[in-house]
């Protein structure tokens, strides 16, 4: 059955994550011991938070389930809900609907494979997730590439976990700025560029990109003349929504909706679809 | 099910009986808007005895809005500084009064099947087609707009009506078609219908099973790629003129896409959903300023699409009954026969 009613949820801690203060981290825990044990959800769905008097937004979820109990939401501040999101403290009362999506297929199609996670932005949210879910089970997966890049060092989300991270010894991690900054001395460039630089072979991989679609559109070249194909790419898409359960049509690129047949789509059934995303 | 003969007054009677036990709406004939009654604007509701007309052709509303209302009250919060439950989403109060919409056409019976299609798992508009009856009448006037048969109905079915009457010469076959319609009628002394009464149901719904050859045509489009009618110049044109006023999306008794929104009173909320249209730049404008159908071109597509496509895609019949509702509204007469006929020629060329 749908239903439109959001469980409580209490924000237990907010980490301002960039310089400009336009992305935090909020961790959710919920009010209620029922929806806390009734909930499970995969990296690459989201949820629909909802600020009482203001409305509902569609937030990725940038928790793995493998983390604990509580959420993470990384909430850029937009429009009129993560406007209001952004305001509160820790100890309010939000709503939270969901888990919303099919998700990344971790244990089906991706298990097995080597994996390599393009990121732009704060994208990078729900690959957070994805990370942490495989990392839970490192031995699950073969290789794993990460690259990463926002336009400063200021903008990187995360901070601590790239740190470690880069310490495992088990993730390729490459993140990178788009141009020189004092105090950076690590990779200088855009993803697309970096990721022809550093690719692996696709020979028994899958990829996952999330980014801006001008990011997405000048990775995919690289990664083709290398022999990547089409159904190896795992993109998130996202379009404005409702109801989140298929019935309002906010979100539909054609015949597909986002909410209910994605956001998780391969880039083979992204081409298939008309351009309305 | 049983089939019995009613004269009029009969017919009268009984529409007091239901006044004692239901709330009986008929079709308001003045502007759908202005007629705004409890629940559904472009009906009103009757007392006893009070009189009324059915008008020729489709009512001037849908039943839409029995079932779907505009708004709907989704919950309710407090937002009062120091409320102990500030924030907290409650349910509504819900109404379980029993209704019965009489003067439905077959055009708008049809309708209510093929939202259940999308609706099936929203408990809000399920809970609403327990607690409704439809008592319908079946055509025995065309209009020019009407084209139920194109869309593979008749002026004479009567699927998704819990009773249905048939002008006769001297009265109303009125058919029994559910167990909502037998509790309506229980307890009544009716006349069964004569064979010769039933032979002429019989006749006219053969007549019109004839002249839905058209409807198989349009079966070619629910097989033809995406593609093929997504590029189709017509939307060029079609794009061109439309207005993008969304008359036709609220007028249409199959239009169901809704938006979500809160609204405060002083420190007193609700979350509601209403109506909402694709024909609207905002109904997919992203907060970040993209629009993915920021083209009117692109939205007027989305709506024939959505319905002679999309919907066809997920849930097998079109999104359409042939009503003609939006046909009469149109202020720039843009007309969806013609649009299907544009369609089905696209799919034949080569």
């Amino acid at each position: 059955m749908i239903s439109y009613m959001p469980y409580p949820v209490r924000i237990d801690d907010i980490v301002v994550e960039t310089e400009d203060g336009s992305l935090k981290t909020f961790t959710l825990a919920f009010e209620q011991e029922r929806h806390q044990k009734a909930w499970q959800h995969v990296p690459g769905q989201f949820v629909m938070l909802s600020v009482a008097g203001a409305g509902e937004a569609p937030v990725g979820l940038a928790s793995s389930p493998t983390e604990g109990e509580r959420l993470l939401c990384t909430v850029n501040r937009a429009g009129l809900v993560t406007t209001a999101l952004h305001q509160l403290k820790v100890g309010d009362r939000l709503g939270l609907r969901g888990p919303i999506g099919n998700g990344f297929p971790l244990d089906r199609e991706m298990k097995g494979k080597n994996l390599v996670m393009i990121a732009g932005g704060f994208a990078v949210t729900i690959l957070r997730a994805a990370l942490m879910s495989v990392l839970a089970r490192r031995q699950d997966y073969g290789r794993i590439t990460f690259i990463y890049g926002a336009r400063t060092p200021g903008m990187l989300l995360y901070h601590e976990e790239l740190r470690q991270w880069a310490q495992r010894g088990d993730i390729d991690l490459y993140v990178t700025i788009d141009r020189e900054a004092p105090g950076w001395a690590g990779l200088v460039g855009f993803v697309p560029t970096i990721a022809a630089q550093v690719a692996p072979p696709p020979t028994n991989s899958v990829a996952l990109i999330c980014g801006p679609p001008i990011m997405i559109k000048f990775t995919m070249p690289p990664l083709e003349a290398i022999g990547w194909t089409d159904d190896q790419v795992y993109l998130s898409l996202e379009n404005r929504m409702k109801c989140g359960q298929g019935l309002c049509c906010h979100c539909n690129v054609g015949p597909t909706l986002v909410c209910k047949d994605g956001p998780v789509f391969t880039r083979a059934q992204v081409k298939r679809l008309p351009l309305e995303y | 099910m049983q089939t019995w003969m009613i004269s009029p007054v009969e017919l009268d009677g009984l529409i007091q009986q239901w006044q004692k036990s239901y709330a009986v709406y008929v079709p308001a004939l003045s502007k759908p808007a202005t007629a705004a009654t409890d629940c559904a604007p472009g009906w009103r509701r009757i007392n006893a005895g009070e009189p009324w007309t059915l008008p020729v052709g489709p009512t001037p509303a849908s039943v839409k809005s029995f079932y779907f209302p505009q708004p709907e009250i989704l919950m309710t919060f407090h937002l009062e500084e120091n409320h102990p439950d500030k924030g907290v989403m409650r349910e509504p109060l819900k109404s379980h009064e029993m209704q019965v919409v009489l003067g439905v056409r077959p055009c708008d019976a049809a309708s209510v099947l093929l939202n259940q299609l999308p609706f099936t798992e929203d408990p809000l508009f399920m809970a609403k087609c327990q607690r409704t009856a439809l008592v319908g009448f079946t055509c025995t006037t065309r209009l020019s707009t009407c084209f139920c048969t194109e869309m593979g109905g008749s002026p004479h079915h009567c699927a998704g009506l819990d009773l249905a009457l048939s002008p006769l010469q001297n009265g109303f076959l009125l058919e029994v078609l559910s167990e909502k319609g037998e509790t309506l009628v229980a307890g009544c002394k009716l006349v069964p219908a004569s064979e010769s009464d039933l032979a002429v149901l019989a006749d006219r719904r053969q007549g019109q099973g004839a002249t839905s050859s058209y409807s198989s045509q349009l079966e070619v489009l629910k097989a033809c790629a995406l593609s093929r009618l997504y590029d189709a110049p017509m939307w060029q044109e079609l794009g061109e003129a439309c207005i993008n006023c969304g008359a036709c999306t609220f007028i249409c008794p199959t239009c169901f896409c809704f938006d979500m929104q809160d609204e405060v009173v002083q420190g007193q909320g609700r979350r509601i959903r209403y109506w909402d249209s694709c024909m609207f730049p905002l109904y997919s404008q992203h907060t970040s300023g993209h629009n993915p159908r920021g083209k009117k071109l692109q939205r007027t597509r989305n709506r024939f699409l959505h319905k002679l496509k999309y919907f066809p895609d997920r849930f097998g019949p079109f999104s359409c009954v042939g009503c003609g509702r939006c046909i009469g509204d149109c202020p720039v007469n843009i007309d969806i026969r013609e649009v299907l006929n544009d369609l089905v020629r696209r799919t034949e060329l080569e």
